[in-house]
């Protein structure tokens, strides 16, 4: 059956059914949709069909084709990856995606308190669960990634202090600096801030010198993109307080059941990425960022992201959910607004709810625990493999540690390569980011690596290297 | 077809059997309603949801108090709920019940946002490990499958829209206008033009985007209001045109369902004073193969994949705004891009006058390799009857609503495409019940209703789009149901002002949402703020 246009009744549009479609005409007094489109000049109509590949006509074959692209992946479930570097291969319990798999949250979108009532109430949890991790009593619904959270953290700094510079560390994680650059251009300036080449954590000398009455934030990584543990957190803190500056603390959310709230060491503001929180990489779609800070006006005032509270209803003994300060937002003030709100990664906060909801404060203990002694036990294995040295840095690593294979006379991209085709992701390479490092790489290791994964890496290595 | 009951008696053999047939406005519907608790009233000391792996064997070093330095090591566990599997994934299932997602209903009182069916064989491709478990700095060789899925979309897309390359790393319609404006700053400041010239011109019935993320990359905003045509005129546009001007931010159709005639008049006048042009196309939907920004002129365009290009909106993301530009925008895109030389696939990023990013990565692949395949199953001939069916579903929507007693018809003599943005003024005035009522009351019903962002240019709006994904049934249903809550406001008006009553909840008391010292973001502020609260009262303060 074809409709008047000559195509074929689709399955996806009701109304290509040729008599619906009729009859559809008929009833608004239209002899083709030609009429409806009146409006749109002749010399901007497309004068041919688009030039498109012949469609998949069934179900089944548009299955085989977009399988038989994905089949020529090679994913990390079946060759062991070292991959981190922002994005991390971690435990997704099977009720995460369950749950965001359920159409209910899948198709939902801007719809109101009422008959999205659980929709509110599930992303009101995710950051209820986040600010008991943070230890903060303000976060926002998910921003677009850690990245972007963190530039506008920044920017809410800026605001927040008058200000116009911020100290961020020369190893903050390039894409997230990337990102920051590109937002804050014209608002802020970012100064860098080096780093102490024997522990990895920041040079709290070259921060003292760059602190200013100038500045607005000082931004850390914890951990460091290095995966070294900002052991200094509390003490750069201070240093920014004296200035009058505020605290910004981008952390590893799956890292908090063992490592200190930036809450409770004093950050103004805490941000970073969700994905680790039982979200699937997706070859980089799982980011989400979160924002959190205190429960002060002057914070809240700045939130350009939708902010959920709880309230009561007219039924008493009824929890409501909806919009807090809707008035900050350019839904409400266009370029008045606080930046800019949309969609952003809803589906990844409610996710991260429910993990966080079944890891509980023991899960979250367990894989801190477990991620750092495996890390720590594939370092010792490769720092006994000629010419490489691992960790790099002194500094205490969470789940990720830099290797140095700059006395191997080997590159990372040689080194890389090798491991492929012995069937190992390699860890991300930093030669061309970090020069100084020579050739490192960052490894990365989680609860999910076995015992003999991390023995097979340290084996084939030695074998690469001999 | 007849939808009319059969409840009439038969005096003879007493009451007739009466017939089932589908309410036509659910007028039984009553939303789940589970009374959840908030899930920390929930915890259980103790109880696991889940047990992480740990180590296959024992790990010669097992002092986890010696792993962390000591002023990092955590004080106080997370006061996160402690529950069992089962009572986490109960307590989820039962706030999905409470969310009307698009499945579930005739979704098309979410105007704007485009609710069209997101096929299920999307979504299930879009979950395979072989995508779900790349990790995004694998080697070329590993990923080419999906690099290939993401090069194909962008061709795709050139030929949709005329644009000569497309980035698909902005993460949403917002971000994609963020990183146009960034380009367009890129451009200006090449050409030592920037800030001279960092005026953009928008229109009220575009996105707030549109300004507001423009102005966040240091532009500052002229907004056209509409003439007497229902959209700004060429007139009002070469008012604000100068040597500050940089560029024009505008959607068209806007947010009216109005289509300016003059577009291609618009962009040369942007064009004549040396700015440039940028097509927001979160309204393409019923240009699908119809009209495309090259031909209008554009310089760069964007398409929000969750809307026209059916991905789902996940609660509000992960999306993806598809940003395409003119040649002369290109090497100003976000790194990396996805390139081809004939035999493989690569992430390109040596790209020097690059912007540099705008989302971590790649963007959102998983939204990428939905629309793709929707593409695929649609084809050149079925894109073009998504979009002469989606206006055509909002010009049968669009007869019916406007007989309803109450509701006003904006430039009622101009035509319409994908949606409109109606006015509940009349019914305002002649019942006091608003357009927010209307929406409260329309939950009762089992549909979404969505009014308009701010300002409130038409007063009392209400905004409805109803894609190609509804029959001419399902739009009676809707309109009926509106007609209902019309009919309702003027013959008991307090019963849709006090609504919902068949919702999930009751009428919000919004004071302390907006009441710094009683709002509450997080559970812990709550039960701080409510022990204060209590505390207060208890002293009698």
């Amino acid at each position: 059956m074809t409709n008047d246009a000559g195509t074929a009744v689709h399955p996806y549009i009701p109304s290509s059914v040729p008599e619906m479609r009729d009859a559809m005409l008929r009833s608004i007094g239209a002899r083709d949709v030609a009429e409806l489109y009146a409006d749109i000049p002749p010399e901007l109509r497309l004068d041919r069909p688009l030039q498109l590949p012949e469609p998949l006509r069934s179900e089944h074959d548009l299955r085989r084709h977009i399988e038989g692209l994905l089949a020529r992946n090679v994913s990390t479930a079946e060759y062991p990856s070292f991959l981190g570097a922002g994005c991390y291969r971690r435990f997704v319990p099977a009720v995460c995606d369950e749950i965001n798999g359920r159409a209910e949250f899948l198709t939902a979108y801007g719809g109101e308190p009422y008959e999205d009532h659980g929709r509110f109430q599930a992303l009101f949890e995710y950051c209820s669960m986040m600010g008991e991790l943070l230890e903060m009593d303000v976060v926002s619904v998910p921003t677009f990634d850690g990245a972007q959270a963190a530039a506008t953290a920044l920017r809410m700094a800026g605001r927040i202090t008058g200000r116009h510079a911020v100290l961020v560390p020369a190893t903050t994680n390039p894409q997230r600096r990337s990102v920051i650059a590109n937002y804050v251009d014209g608002a802020l300036e970012v100064v860098e801030v080096d780093y102490d080449r024997s522990t990895g954590l920041l040079d709290l000398a070259d921060l003292r010198a760059k602190l200013s009455p100038a500045t607005a934030a000082v931004f850390i990584e914890n951990p460091g993109y290095f995966g070294v543990i900002e052991a200094q957190a509390p003490e750069i803190v201070a240093l920014a307080h004296a200035q009058g500056a505020l605290a910004v603390a981008c952390v590893d959310p799956s890292s908090l059941g063992v490592l200190e709230a930036p809450g409770a060491y004093g950050a103004d503001i805490a941000c970073g990425d969700l994905q680790p929180l039982g979200i699937h990489m997706y070859f980089g779609g799982g980011q989400g960022g979160f924002i959190a800070t205190p429960d002060e006006e002057r914070f809240v005032a700045e939130y350009p992201s939708r902010l959920f509270g709880l309230t009561r209803t007219v039924v008493e003994g009824e929890y409501g959910f909806g919009d807090v300060f809707w008035e900050r937002t350019s839904f409400h003030g266009r370029e008045e607004a606080k930046e800019f709100v949309g969609t952003a990664a809803a589906l990844w906060g409610i996710t991260a709810g429910v993990y966080l909801a079944l890891m509980g404060p023991q899960g979250m203990r367990e894989i801190g625990e477990t991620s750092m002694r495996l890390a720590r036990y594939a370092a010792t294995c490769l720092a006994t493999i000629p010419g490489v040295r691992a960790p790099r840095f002194s500094g205490i690593p969470f789940t990720e540690f830099v290797v140095d294979f700059s006395a191997t006379g080997r590159t990372v991209r040689e080194i890389n390569a090798a491991l492929l085709d012995a069937g190992i992701f390699g860890g991300a390479d930093l030669s061309d980011q970090f020069p100084e490092l020579g050739q490192a790489a960052l490894y990365c290791v989680t609860e999910l690596h076995t015992r003999d994964e991390l023995d097979r890496l340290a084996d084939t290595l030695r074998q690469v290297l001999a | 077809m007849t939808r009319t009951g059969a409840t009439e008696q038969d005096e003879d053999r007493g009451p007739a059997m009466t017939i089932p047939q589908a309410p036509e406005t659910r007028r039984r519907f009553h939303e789940a309603r589970w009374d959840e608790p908030v899930i920390f009233e929930l915890s259980v000391p103790g109880a696991r949801g889940v047990l992480p792996p740990r180590p296959d064997r024992e790990l010669p070093e097992a002092d986890s108090e010696a792993l962390v330095p000591a002023a990092m090591r955590r004080r106080r566990p997370p006061a996160l709920p402690e529950l069992s599997q089962q009572a986490v994934l109960r307590h989820y299932l039962r706030l999905s019940q409470e969310t009307l997602g698009a499945d579930l209903n005739v979704d098309v009182g979410q105007g704007t946002c485009t609710m069209k069916y997101s096929p299920k064989i999307n979504d299930q491709l879009a979950r395979s490990p072989q995508l779900a478990e790349l990790h995004p700095l694998q080697d070329e060789r590993t990923v080419q499958g999906i690099l290939e899925a993401i090069y194909r979309l962008d061709l795709l897309l050139r030929e949709i829209s005329g644009m000569d390359a497309f980035t698909l790393q902005p993460a949403s319609g917002s971000q994609a206008i963020f990183a146009a404006a960034a380009m367009l700053r890129a451009h200006l400041r090449a050409r030592g033009e920037f800030p001279a010239r960092d005026e953009i011109v928008t229109t009220i019935f575009s996105h707030p985007s549109d300004a507001a993320a423009a102005h966040v990359a240091g532009f500052r905003i002229v907004t056209l209001q509409p003439g007497p045509h229902g959209h700004p005129d060429l007139a009002s546009l070469r008012a604000v045109l100068g040597k500050r001007t940089a560029g024009l931010f505008i959607t068209n159709p806007e947010d009216t369902g109005i289509f300016n005639p003059d577009i291609a008049a618009f962009t040369r006048a942007v064009h004549d004073v040396g700015g440039l042009c940028v097509y927001d196309q979160a309204n393409a939907n019923g240009l699908l193969g119809i009209t495309r920004a090259r031909e209008a002129g554009f310089d760069a365009c964007f398409f929000n994949l969750h809307k026209t290009f059916s991905t789902p909106h996940g609660s509000g993301g992960p999306a993806c705004g598809a940003l395409g530009v003119r040649s002369h925008l290109e090497p100003y895109l976000p790194a990396p891009i996805v390139t081809f030389d004939g035999r493989r696939y690569h992430l390109d990023a040596e790209r020097p006058a690059s912007v540099g990013k705008v989302r971590t990565w790649y963007g959102v692949p998983e939204v990428h390799l939905r629309a793709y395949a929707w593409i695929m199953s649609l084809g050149a001939a079925g894109l073009r009857t998504v979009a002469e069916s989606a206006v055509l579903c909002n010009n049968y929507l669009l007869e019916r609503v406007r007989r309803i007693r109450g509701v006003e018809v904006p430039w009622p003599n101009r035509r319409r495409l994908e949606q409109v943005r109606y006015s509940f003024e009349p019914l305002r005035r002649e019942t006091g019940v608003g357009s927010e009522d209307v929406g409260r009351r329309m939950a009762d019903f089992g549909v979404h209703y969505w009014t308009s962002h701010h300002p409130w240019l038409i007063p009392e709006p209400f905004t409805l789009e109803p894609t190609e994904s509804y029959s001419q049934h399902e739009l009676d249903e809707y309109a009926a149901i509106l007609a209902r809550v019309a009919r309702e406001a003027y013959e008991d008006p307090e019963l849709v002002r006090s609504a919902p009553h068949a919702s999930v909840v009751h009428r919000h008391d919004h004071g302390p949402l907006d009441d710094p010292a009683r709002w509450a973001m997080t559970w812990r502020a709550y039960l701080r703020k409510r022990g204060a609260a209590a505390g207060t009262e208890a002293t009698g303060e």
